[in-house]
């Protein structure tokens, strides 16, 4: 039995498992509710109970759904991944995944790509209700899209390689989602999506201020406040420049762990 | 030509000796069971022959392949073996049919997913989610995963694990379909009548060592072990160990006028011989 074709290639079925893994997402109904309707119940919950104005032209909903895309990257990539993957470790699909030719950049292109459009609903979900029921106003100049596509492009990639790196973490499968989401939510309470940042106490911003997520919503404000709201962040400024930067070498060096610390197996 | 050859392979865990000293080789074609009880070292020497584990030294050869290798060389040889793994509990939110197109997809010349579906038995479930079979049709799956990319070297651990005797017998012709194409398949199980059915030779394995590799008949001088025969005289049992049975029934038709009463002649089975090898004997 000579195999005289060639093996297709990474990419191929990099996507191929793309498809996959969409397909399989969109069938677990937890997965789907968990992942894309509930931050939609807390922009209801926030922007009912908190009808407050910050500033100028700037209602606490506004502020709040840029936390909330900002979470989104979060959600969709390192929580979802860092919850996902152990449990593949745990019932034995990675390890079946790694007795085949497939390549281990085929399974993160896969991850990649169901990461990316999950995350593409949830902002669109989240940008449809705030407007529609909250009056959340998209921004008009274009300079501050281009602003909002590097965030998403560059957070998201983060957050998945982050997410990758740190399925390592949880013991068991089933442990995982203890492990991971109340990280999740301490740090979205640290990084300012469920109070103004600069309201927290100083040790607090401090701490986030090593974390990405810190860097979205600040970021996500840029494009969503009016830039006459900037004095009222920590810097007086948004420090877009800034915020590239940190989330780039976030970037690199969740795809540094992810690619070292990847485990097919649990033993 | 030798699909397997391994020599001298050692793995320890902490301070035990998973595998101490074991050689192998099976031929091409060939169907070779690994039997031992639990903690052996079935699993570990078949994982490192699949590339999961590390050897600590042994010199092994896969389809002329180091399985410890990593790199392009790598994805070209997992491209013809075919692995089914003891244990699989996938979240199973994908059909059977989309689940083996989206692995054949994987191997540069896979089977045709219809006739694998086929050969597995599972036509009638092929558009059912996989978390709605039973474990016997799931098992089942597995091996039709493991088969789905045509390979030259199948590793079969533990397949029938859980299947009722119908079942087993519908995997057991599967498996002589796959010896029909020429495909060579190291079989560990715990089933001595499976290992009996399916193998040309089996090696018996205890304490990370083989203690004898040999055909199902002749397995520690199974073939040439003293017959029993047993027959009812004036109402009693009698019975009579011999390297001449015939001699001995010949003997008993002309003492008894019509049907001798109750006769057996009785060989030991392969598992009277595993388990006695084994050490376990518990009666």
């Amino acid at each position: 039995m000579s195999k005289t074709n060639s093996l297709p290639t990474t990419i191929t079925l990099g996507v191929a498992r793309g498809g996959l893994e969409i397909r399989q997402f969109m069938r677990q109904r937890e997965s789907v509710v968990f992942t894309l309707a509930f931050p939609i119940i807390l922009l209801a919950i926030f922007g009912s109970v908190f009808k407050t104005t910050l500033a100028e032209g700037v209602t606490f909903s506004q502020y709040f759904v840029a936390g909330m895309i900002a979470s989104g990257l979060v959600n969709t990539g390192f929580q979802q991944l860092a919850i996902i993957i152990p449990m593949e470790r745990e019932f034995g699909s990675l390890k079946r995944l790694r007795g085949t030719p497939m390549h281990v950049a085929s399974y993160f292109i896969g991850k990649s790509i169901l990461v990316f459009v999950s995350m593409a609903i949830q902002v669109f979900l989240l940008l449809a209700a705030g407007m529609i029921f909250f009056g959340v106003q998209l921004p008009t100049d274009p300079y501050k899209w281009i602003t909002f596509t590097w965030l998403i492009i560059l957070g998201s990639a983060a957050s998945t390689a982050l997410g990758i790196a740190f399925a390592v973490v949880p013991k068991s499968g089933r442990g995982a989602s203890a492990v991971v989401s109340p990280l999740v939510i301490v740090l979205q309470f640290f990084s300012g999506v469920f109070f103004v940042f600069t309201d927290l106490p100083g040790w607090m911003q401090q701490v986030a201020a090593i974390f990405p997520l810190k860097w979205m919503t600040q970021g996500m404000r840029s494009v969503f406040l009016p830039d006459s709201f900037a004095v009222r962040e920590v810097a007086g400024t948004w420090e877009t420049e800034r915020t590239f930067l940190i989330l780039l070498v976030w970037l690199i060096a969740g795809i540094f762990l992810a690619i070292r610390t990847f485990k097919w197996s649990r033993d | 030509m030798n699909v397997i050859e391994v020599q001298g392979l050692h793995k320890s865990y902490a301070d035990t000796k998973a595998v101490d000293g074991i050689d192998l080789t099976i031929a091409q074609g060939e169907i070779f069971a690994l039997l031992g009880p639990n903690g052996a070292g079935k699993t570990t020497t078949v994982e490192i022959l699949e590339g999961f584990r590390k050897a600590d030294s042994g010199s092994i050869s896969v389809l002329g392949f180091n399985p410890s290798q990593r790199g392009a060389q790598s994805r070209i040889w997992r491209n013809r073996i075919g692995i089914v793994l003891q244990s699989n509990a996938d979240a199973g939110d994908l059909t059977v049919e989309e689940t083996l197109s989206h692995f054949a997809k994987y191997y540069s010349a896979p089977r045709d997913v219809d006739e694998v579906i086929n050969s597995i038995g599972l036509d009638e479930k092929r558009s059912a989610l996989i978390r709605t079979l039973s474990g016997g049709q799931r098992r089942r799956l597995d091996v039709g995963l493991g088969i789905i990319g045509s390979p030259e070297l199948l590793f079969l651990d533990e397949p029938t694990t859980g299947f009722d005797p119908e079942a087993r017998r519908a995997f057991w012709s599967l498996i002589e379909s796959l010896r029909k194409g020429g495909t060579t398949i190291l079989l560990t199980t715990h089933y001595l009548d499976e290992a009996e059915a399916l193998a040309d030779r089996v090696a018996v394995i205890a304490h990370g060592k083989i203690l004898e590799v040999s055909t199902p008949t002749q397995l520690g001088g199974r073939a040439t072990a003293k017959a029993r025969v047993q027959w009812k005289s004036d109402g009693v049992m009698q019975e009579e160990f011999t390297d001449n049975p015939t001699d001995v029934v010949k003997r008993l038709s002309a003492q008894f006028p019509g049907e001798i009463p109750e006769l057996q002649v009785l060989r030991p089975s392969l598992e009277d011989i595993y388990l006695s090898m084994i050490g376990e004997k518990n009666e």
